[in-house]
């Protein structure tokens, strides 16, 4: 006999009938995260592979939204056939997908489509980055063109903040008190890696030793080890669940080619629409985000904004359309960007003090974060009534920069 | 004060794709290459099948001036890999004829580099003997 739960999956139309229909705009609008899972994060995690803590995160996700793994009847994420199989719940919807906000928007799609009801997203990662005098392999492509130059991430992104600071006069002093704001809001949060490591002043920063310049040590985001996982439901079905639901109002991707193959060039566009450059990756999709959510950025009321180096903070702002092109450097030095001012930014630590799991995680955890922020239900660093949240993943550096806009209410 | 010169510890070397074999053979005589666009004679590079102005596929590869200037640069001291020695110097340099490569900085302070700076490519041998091409600030 199916469970009253499954009867909704079953009858989903007539629900839909009963419960007066949706009024949304966009398809995404009838879609919600309902579960979000961290496992424990940390430098190195004793115990695990990587596949042991991927299948970890989906359970804790499933138990956050008051599910079990049988009410999962799709799967998204690089361990998600073990999930499937281990959890005996084939057959189901399954996306290749692995790539954070992407793989969410893809699973908010198949919901939308029907494709699936109730989606679990995953990614963890354990014992990988074992070589420690070189620096971690997700950061360098053994491509032809960049890897005898020595390149990795934070040269990569260094090249694309040195380009903002000739153009704008951008100072260090800018990009240090990014740092030490985020890694401010780790340094309170318990389940940090970096937790109690602080407080840091922006002059912490500025004297911590150079990595690739502009970008000293604590620029930098961190390497740990960690899984993560989210559970996306269809509207109707999400508010029955354990926790209220958070609701997908837009997001898009934007992306400019392979990372860390080709120079990385603030300038680079392409031919179909030469304005949306490379430098202000995230803009063509901030902006059909905000358009499918019917919202602006003056509406946003927390930025979990991701945080692989400092600068990427600034040009989030003015990539997303919160201050104009040249203008993020002064943006962030007003209070707008603590946790009490207008725009408080990756209020867990983010990747350089919360965690930065491997190549994929930490893609998913700014959308995790945003959720919980959106739930009211962050231990540290809760924003007060946040109505809507602005999430992204990766950046110039790495040629392209996902955004996705959660919120309380459905759009 | 650190002076820039090429990697001389065995640092990974490049391979070539099918499509890129030609530029690293040119490198291998010394010469700089890139590939032009027979239907519109725009320069495409990194190496590739289509234009990047016009995706037309009728690119013939062509020899660079080899000289440029510093669009960006960053002088990066924690290593990629252990074989590196530090300071080097990461750049991009805007080539005459109106195209972008990544390469490293020689013969200057490490705190020497600037935007808009003007270079010049030579070559150097790296692991393997593979010639790699490095920029050095000209007159
Ligand atoms: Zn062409």
């Amino acid at each position: 006999m199916p469970s009253a739960f499954w009867g909704k999956f079953l009858e989903p139309h007539r629900l839909r009938r009963e419960t007066g229909g949706s009024m949304a705009k966009h398809p995404f609008h009838d879609v919600a995260i309902v579960g979000v899972h961290n496992t424990q994060q940390a430098r190195m995690l004793e115990g695990h592979d990587s596949r042991s803590i991927t299948l970890e995160a989906g359970l804790g996700a499933v138990a956050d939204a008051g599910l079990t793994p049988l009410d999962i009847d799709g799967v998204v994420g690089v361990h998600g056939a073990d999930f499937i199989y281990q959890a005996r719940i084939g057959p189901v919807w399954r996306s290749m997908s692995q790539l954070g906000i992407p793989a969410l928007l893809e699973a908010s799609a198949a919901i939308a489509t029907g494709l699936a009801s109730v989606v679990l997203v995953s990614a963890g990662s354990a014992g990988i980055y074992t070589e420690r005098t070189s620096t971690a392999p997700w950061t360098r492509p053994t491509n032809e063109f960049v890897v005898s130059y020595g390149m990795f991430t934070a040269a990569e992104f260094a090249l694309i903040a040195r380009r903002h600071m000739h153009m704008h006069g951008t100072k260090p002093e800018a990009l240090a008190h990014v740092a030490a704001t985020i890694r401010n809001n780790g340094h309170v949060n318990p389940e940090a890696v970096y937790f109690g490591r602080g407080p840091f002043t922006a002059q912490d920063v500025l004297d911590s030793r150079m990595v690739a310049d502009p970008y000293h040590l604590l620029d930098c985001a961190m390497t740990a080890e960690g899984g993560c996982a989210l559970v996306l439901a269809r509207a109707d079905i999400a508010k029955d669940l354990a926790k209220d639901p958070v609701y997908v109002l837009g997001g898009n991707t934007d992306h400019y080619g392979p990372s860390y193959q080709h120079p990385p060039a603030f300038e680079l566009g392409g031919r179909r629409d030469p304005k949306f450059i490379n430098g202000y990756a995230g803009r063509r999709a901030s902006q059909m985000a905000f358009a499918m959510a019917g919202c602006a950025p003056t509406d946003v009321d927390v930025c979990e904004f991701y945080d692989p180096f400092s600068f990427e903070i600034i040009r989030q702002f003015e990539a997303f359309g919160f201050c104009g092109e040249g203008e993020g450097g002064d943006f962030v030095m007003d209070g707008t960007i603590e946790i009490d001012g207008r725009f408080p930014i990756t209020t867990d630590g983010g990747l350089m003090s919360f965690s930065h799991g491997g190549a994929t995680v930490q893609l998913l955890q700014r959308v995790i974060r945003a959720t919980q922020q959106v739930r009211g239900e962050c231990a540290t660093q809760q924003v007060p009534d946040v109505e809507i949240a602005l999430a992204s993943g990766g950046g110039a550096g790495a040629l392209f920069n996902d955004v996705m806009l959660l919120g309380a209410s459905q759009a | 004060m650190t002076q820039l010169i090429p990697q001389t510890g065995n640092i990974p070397r490049p391979f070539a794709s099918i499509v890129s074999q030609p530029y690293w053979d040119a490198c291998a005589r010394g010469e700089l290459m890139f590939q032009r666009c027979a239907a519109c004679n725009g320069i495409t590079h990194t190496p590739a099948v289509m234009c990047a102005h016009c995706s037309a596929r009728d690119l013939a590869w062509e020899r660079a001036a080899g000289t440029g200037a510093v669009y960006s640069w960053t002088t990066v001291w924690r290593p990629q890999t252990p074989d590196f020695t530090v300071p080097y110097t990461a750049v991009v340099i805007d080539m005459d004829e109106g195209w972008q490569m990544l390469s490293n900085l020689i013969g200057c302070e490490h705190d020497a580099a600037t935007i808009g700076m003007r270079v010049a490519v030579e070559f150097h041998p790296i692991t393997d003997g593979v010639m790699l091409p490095y920029f050095r600030p000209v007159a």
